[in-house]
């Protein structure tokens, strides 16, 4: 497998990588998710992570957005050793995730969940809602994102699950993050819809963020990724810049079928 | 996830604020609002009590203490919970106020001591529900009896009599505005659902009740202290049931171990049918205020046009019922 890691990968291996994961274990009670992973995101580059069910995908980016501690391994970033001990510290980081189960609030309008956690407040006290801020805000980035929402008062609720996918996107760019990491962000969308996250996802790198993308769809991931990443039973056995490798041998990757 | 089978790119540009009149349209308040106006009217014009100055005022008096209990009990359950101990809380307030003023304690004194208990019973709550991870409805439901057993047993079963006057005078004192006389429950209640109505829909802190109320994992991931958001509001319901007990107390002057017994349901009633969603998240204060207004005026209705007393409750009961009816209706046709 090492010869695999070597392969081909200099032409964005002589930039300083944005984070690094070094010999990442994590262990829940006897399972093994996570064995002796390493792990780079380059400045500007789209990483997709895949892999089956249960190759350990998820539980590595829980590590990276700070959900779970890594049992062993360290973790750098712009070269410096550094702890992500809980969401908001990944945030503090730079590191914004926009989950699998979409974390929005279905009863709260667009501006609410816009800023879920993080609202504006005017004045000294720190106490009362900039709502004017957060409307305009509000507007301004899903403008520039090229995203149309019927309107900004209506419940989540009644968004379409492409709306609600753009707007999960959407309301972490105001935040000034380098990585952005997306659990499965076309999943359970229409054909159209996942067109408009993936062209979301180009435009995050255009603006100079690094994104690590998970996704089952080999389709949406030779769109947009520049590298991938293979997992399998929580061990990386592969690593391709996209341009030099085929869906064939990533799926062949993933399901294992070079070790027959 | 139910998803709307709308086109995502339909061509609308996302615009600030929708039209006030769908605005109006598509909300419980406007509906239930609508409701109570309607009760006036049609009362105004079969009785001709109603409308006298004299049973408004009488009616506000009645519903302000279950109404301002319910503010509390509102934000339990925007933020995700229930709280059935409201009324022995309300209870138990009020008997902890009397017997401190029964030691000879001031009158501020004692209501801040009935005012602290309420708060720590909530606390407890808070604890339960969030530390221990019982349901609420479970936690509340045990700290209903196990406060009522406390107002039994401090009193040995008698009620408390004989408060000091300085005390009464905050449940049956008028205040004089013009040519009315407006109790002073009636504009405590007032001032509390002005503050709540801020509290919840203009601070950080309110933001985050209707986060936690609407998805408590999705809150977490977004850094909301979701166990510091139950703690407040279950000590905020303790401390409004508090306020509302001590009220009542000072109204009927006797802190009977028996007082607001079954209260916690029409507390729970008037949020509901203000459009509070039991599933949490959605409503807001001024329904409940409506809601117990909408009770309260029933109750008076039909003993104003005479109908037996006895049958109450099964009108106030057929009203929730309708109240959730119509609201479904409502959400269904958007």
């Amino acid at each position: 497998m090492n010869e695999e890691r070597q392969k081909d990968l200099t032409p964005i291996q002589n930039a300083q990588p944005v984070l690094e994961l070094k010999g990442i274990c994590k262990y829940f009670g006897g399972i093994h998710a996570l064995e002796n992973v390493d792990f780079a995101v380059f400045p500007e580059e789209i990483v997709a992570i895949v892999g089956d069910n249960g190759a350990g995908k998820s539980t590595l980016i829980k590590i990276i957005a700070g959900v779970h501690a890594p049992t062993a391994g360290e973790i750098y970033m712009q070269g410096k050793p550094v702890e992500i001990a809980s969401p908001i510290q990944a945030r503090e980081l730079g590191i914004e995730t926009v989950y699998q189960e979409l974390a929005l609030i279905e009863t709260r309008d667009v501006p609410s969940n816009f800023f879920l956690g993080r609202e504006p407040t005017h004045g000294k006290l720190d106490i009362f809602i900039d709502r004017k801020r957060m409307v305009e805000e509000t507007v301004n980035t899903l403008n520039t994102l090229g995203i149309k929402l019927p309107s900004l008062s209506t419940m989540v609720r009644y968004l379409s699950g492409g709306q609600r996918q753009s707007l999960a996107i959407g309301r972490i760019m105001p935040w000034g993050g380098k990585i952005i990491i997306m659990d499965e962000p076309t999943a359970a969308l229409g054909v159209k819809e996942s067109r408009k996250v993936l062209d979301l996802i180009l435009k995050l790198k255009e603006q100079g963020c690094s994104v690590i993308v998970i996704s089952h769809n080999m389709r949406h991931v030779f769109n947009v990724a520049d590298r991938i990443v293979v997992l399998r039973g929580g061990i990386k056995v592969g690593e391709r810049i996209k341009k030099q490798t085929t869906p064939d041998e990533i799926v062949k990757l993933i399901v294992g079928a070079e070790m027959l | 996830m139910p998803t709307p089978k709308t086109e995502s790119d339909a061509e609308t540009t996302t615009s600030p604020q929708p039209g006030i009149g769908s605005k109006l349209l598509n909300n419980q308040l406007t509906t239930i609002i609508l409701i109570l106006f309607l009760m006036i009217i049609l009362l105004g014009s079969f009785t001709r009590t109603f409308l006298t100055a004299n049973n408004i005022f009488n009616v506000l008096r009645a519903f302000s203490w279950i109404a301002i209990a319910s503010f509390g009990q509102s934000m339990v359950i925007i933020g995700g919970g229930i709280d059935l101990s409201s009324g022995s809380t309300m209870a138990f307030a009020g008997i902890m106020t009397a017997m401190m003023l029964s030691y000879g304690l001031g009158v501020l004194v004692s209501i801040l001591i009935g005012l602290g208990f309420g708060v720590f019973i909530g606390f407890i709550n808070g604890i339960l529900v969030s530390q221990a991870k019982l349901p609420p409805f479970i936690a509340t439901l045990g700290m209903l009896s196990i406060l009522r057993g406390f107002c039994y047993g401090l009193t040995s079963g008698w009620p408390i009599r004989d408060l000091p006057r300085g005390f009464l005078f905050l449940g049956q004192t008028d205040l004089a505005f013009y040519i009315w006389k407006v109790p002073l429950p009636a504009l405590i209640m007032v001032f509390f659902v002005i503050i709540s109505y801020i509290y919840l829909s203009k601070t950080k802190g309110g933001y985050h009740i209707y986060a936690v109320g609407g998805n408590e994992y999705a809150a977490s991931l977004a850094g909301i202290d979701a166990k510091r958001v139950k703690y407040v509001i279950y000590s905020l319901s303790g401390l409004f049931a508090a306020v509302g007990g001590i009220l009542m107390t000072s109204r009927l002057g006797v802190a009977a171990p028996t007082a607001a017994q079954g209260y916690e349901l029409d507390i729970i009633a008037a949020a509901v049918i203000g459009g509070i969603s039991l599933n949490g998240g959605e409503g807001n204060v001024w329904g409940a205020l409506v809601g117990a207004a909408i009770m309260q005026i029933l109750r008076n209705a039909l003993v104003l046009v005479g109908f037996p007393a006895y049958w109450q409750s099964s009108a106030i009961g057929a009203v929730i019922i309708s109240a959730v009816m119509i609201d479904q209706y409502r959400k269904r046709r958007i």
